[in-house]
């Protein structure tokens, strides 16, 4: 029993970082696989939420409970998210791409530069985590915040289900698929638009939130154009369009990369550990091109959408 | 003053040929390539290698003011053909199949090519900051100090802010006087008409491929001439770049130029007011602008 003990604990903390990257995968779902709409900086939205929710709740910061920093880290993004979309939605689609990039730039940059706010390169510490001292940490807490993650995943995918079921989820399948005709039946294109942007921004500030709250400690270096692509890796591998996709890509593209980090770690020596992280970018980087290529719908496509009507 | 616009005008020159190669390729490819500014990082480490295999562990005998020599202007045509050959393999493995998919899968594809060529370039050569020479060079005063803060600028910068002009003019005369010219803004303007008027269009996209990314070499270089090669020199360049080929009007040559001047002269003015850690935000807060107000860009046709 007592070997069991490091492996329960590894796969909970395994699982529940995977459960973190399921709920901004799903945030990246409901506006690319949904919406059709491209972002390129869920990094940065990330990013907000994480340190919105460090600096509502950390004793440095206001010192408010945690479930103040949740919401308030969705709040945070999905403002973010309104003042990006409000200048990019209305015109072709990449350029919401460029200028998305951009703003994880930028956030990137205030991150580094405002040490009055962020703390800069050395990020905020001491971040609460969740009845931490109540269970006494290790494997309790690591099941624990397990639990809550996937609680918080559930919700979501149930919220997001429900959502993009609803007439507001027709439209934007519409809008996806053809702009004029959805306008053409009187829909308000780019309200659609700015609404599932700025939901979707609001899904990962929660997914970065979950994710300051389970490490404890955040940093600019957390939030790299990588975790963009980690997550689109994940949305891409997983299929997009399906939530069930989004969750399942998330648990397989983080196994390989968790797997590849330490298969890395275990074949080159100490000196080459820096060059040996590039590569893992490299097998990711070239996992999204094979997929793109040769199941471009992912694992789990979008399931056909037949009226109940039809065929009558 | 003077020196901040002067400054401008050098980082100008490097963001307007990355961004004509951008403009280009998002002209008559039709995709935002994320991957432009990895050409940039990619051409400028590949000059590094042809000089280590030309001198060894000799250093280059400066040439004339310049701390370069000649060997410097030896590879830096075949650094461009080899970053040439680079777009054309990339094409082939990767945008070409996606080709018949939606434009923004070719985005993707993009992003996810450009962070895999960044890593295997930092796998390759680490990510300690190398240097073309390690000459000193001595920066020439043009204006003195009393007159509007004066300026001074080394030779190297003049010559690369020459040899962008040559360059732009180059390509300008490229695109007007010859068949292949006309016939890649065939294609920017109506891929299928210009099929159908007898255009190569396969000959065209390998030529786009072949100039956007032997620009994209040429202002690697060149970056890496007035400053440092890093790993990371192309994908800092990005944001500026893509602002500079917004802000001329996707498919303006001269517009990127002029464009790639603005963005350049903006980060450089920008800095005594933001500090130059905030440096990279102007090309953010430019094409914002940009796309708030004239999202056609100063030259463009549709937005």
């Amino acid at each position: 029993m007592s070997e069991l003990l490091p492996i329960l604990s590894y796969v909970s903390f395994f699982l529940a970082f995977a459960g973190i990257f399921g709920v901004m995968c799903l945030g990246l779902n409901l506006q690319w696989g949904f919406a059709g709409l491209f972002n390129v900086g869920v990094a940065g939205f990330v990013a907000v939420g994480a340190y919105a929710s460090a600096l509502i709740t950390a004793p440095s910061g206001l010192g408010w409970p945690v479930p103040f920093g949740l919401v308030g880290a969705m709040l945070a993004a999905g403002l973010v998210a309104a003042l990006v979309g409000v200048a990019a939605l209305r015109l072709r689609e990449d350029y919401l791409a460029i200028t998305t990039f951009g703003v994880a730039v930028v956030i990137q940059l205030v991150a580094l530069n405002a040490e009055w706010l962020t703390g800069g390169p050395f990020g905020i510490q001491s971040i609460p985590r969740p009845l931490f001292e109540a269970v006494g940490g290790g494997l309790a807490w690591n099941l624990l915040y397990l639990a809550l993650v996937l609680a918080v995943l559930g919700a979501v995918w149930w919220a997001l289900e429900r959502l993009v079921t609803s007439p507001w989820g027709r439209v934007l399948r519409a809008l996806r698929e053809d702009e004029v005709a959805a306008a053409a039946l009187g829909k308000r294109v780019a309200r659609f638009r700015l609404e599932a942007f700025i939901l979707g921004c609001m899904v990962m500030g929660l997914g970065g939130a979950l994710y300051a709250h389970f490490v404890g400690y955040i940093a600019p270096e957390d939030f790299l154009p990588v975790l963009t692509f980690q997550i689109w890796a994940m949305l891409i591998l997983g299929g997009s369009g399906n939530n069930r996709g989004a969750v399942a890509g998330a648990v397989l593209v983080w196994g390989i990369w968790t797997l590849s980090g330490n298969l890395l770690r275990e074949l080159l020596p100490q000196s080459e550990q820096a060059r040996g992280a590039a590569l893992q970018v490299v097998l990711i980087g070239t996992l999204i091109a094979v997929t793109l290529i040769l199941r471009p719908r992912g694992l789990f496509g979008e399931k056909a959408q037949v009226s109940r009507h039809a065929g009558k | 003053m003077l020196q901040l616009l002067a400054d401008g005008l050098i980082v100008g020159s490097v963001i307007a040929l990355g961004a004509v190669g951008l403009t280009l390729t998002y002209a008559i490819l039709r995709f935002a390539n994320f991957g432009q500014g990895e050409f940039l990082t990619w051409g400028a480490y590949i000059a590094l290698s042809l000089l280590g295999l030309l001198l060894g562990a000799a250093a280059m005998e400066p040439l004339g003011p310049f701390s370069f020599g000649i060997e410097l202007l030896a590879v830096l045509p075949v650094a461009a053909a080899l970053t040439a050959l680079l777009a054309l393999a990339l094409d082939w493995a990767l945008f070409r199949r996606l080709q018949q998919g939606q434009a923004i899968a070719l985005v993707i594809a993009s992003f996810g090519a450009a962070l895999a060529l960044r890593n295997l370039l930092q796998f390759l050569y680490g990510t300690l900051p190398e240097y073309y020479t390690r000459e000193i060079q001595i920066a020439i005063r043009l204006v003195p100090r009393d007159t509007l803060g004066g300026l001074r600028i080394t030779p190297d910068q003049m010559a690369v802010m020459g040899l962008t002009l040559l360059t732009v003019v180059a390509l300008h005369l490229l695109l007007t006087r010859t068949t292949l010219g006309r016939s890649m803004r065939a294609v920017a303007e109506n891929p299928s008409l210009a099929r159908v008027a007898g255009v190569d269009v396969e000959q065209v996209r390998r030529a786009t491929w072949i100039i956007g990314a032997a620009l994209a070499a040429v202002a690697g270089i060149f970056a890496g001439l007035t400053g440092q090669l890093r790993p990371g020199l192309g994908f800092d360049l990005l944001l500026p770049l893509f602002a500079a080929a917004i802000l001329g009007g996707i498919g303006s040559v001269w517009g990127a130029v002029l464009g790639g001047f603005i963005v350049g002269l903006a980060e450089s003015l920008a800095v005594p007011l933001v500090g130059a850690e905030y440096r990279a935000a102007v090309s953010f807060l430019v094409l914002i602008a940009i796309l708030l107000l004239r999202p056609a860009g100063l030259f463009g046709g549709r937005p």
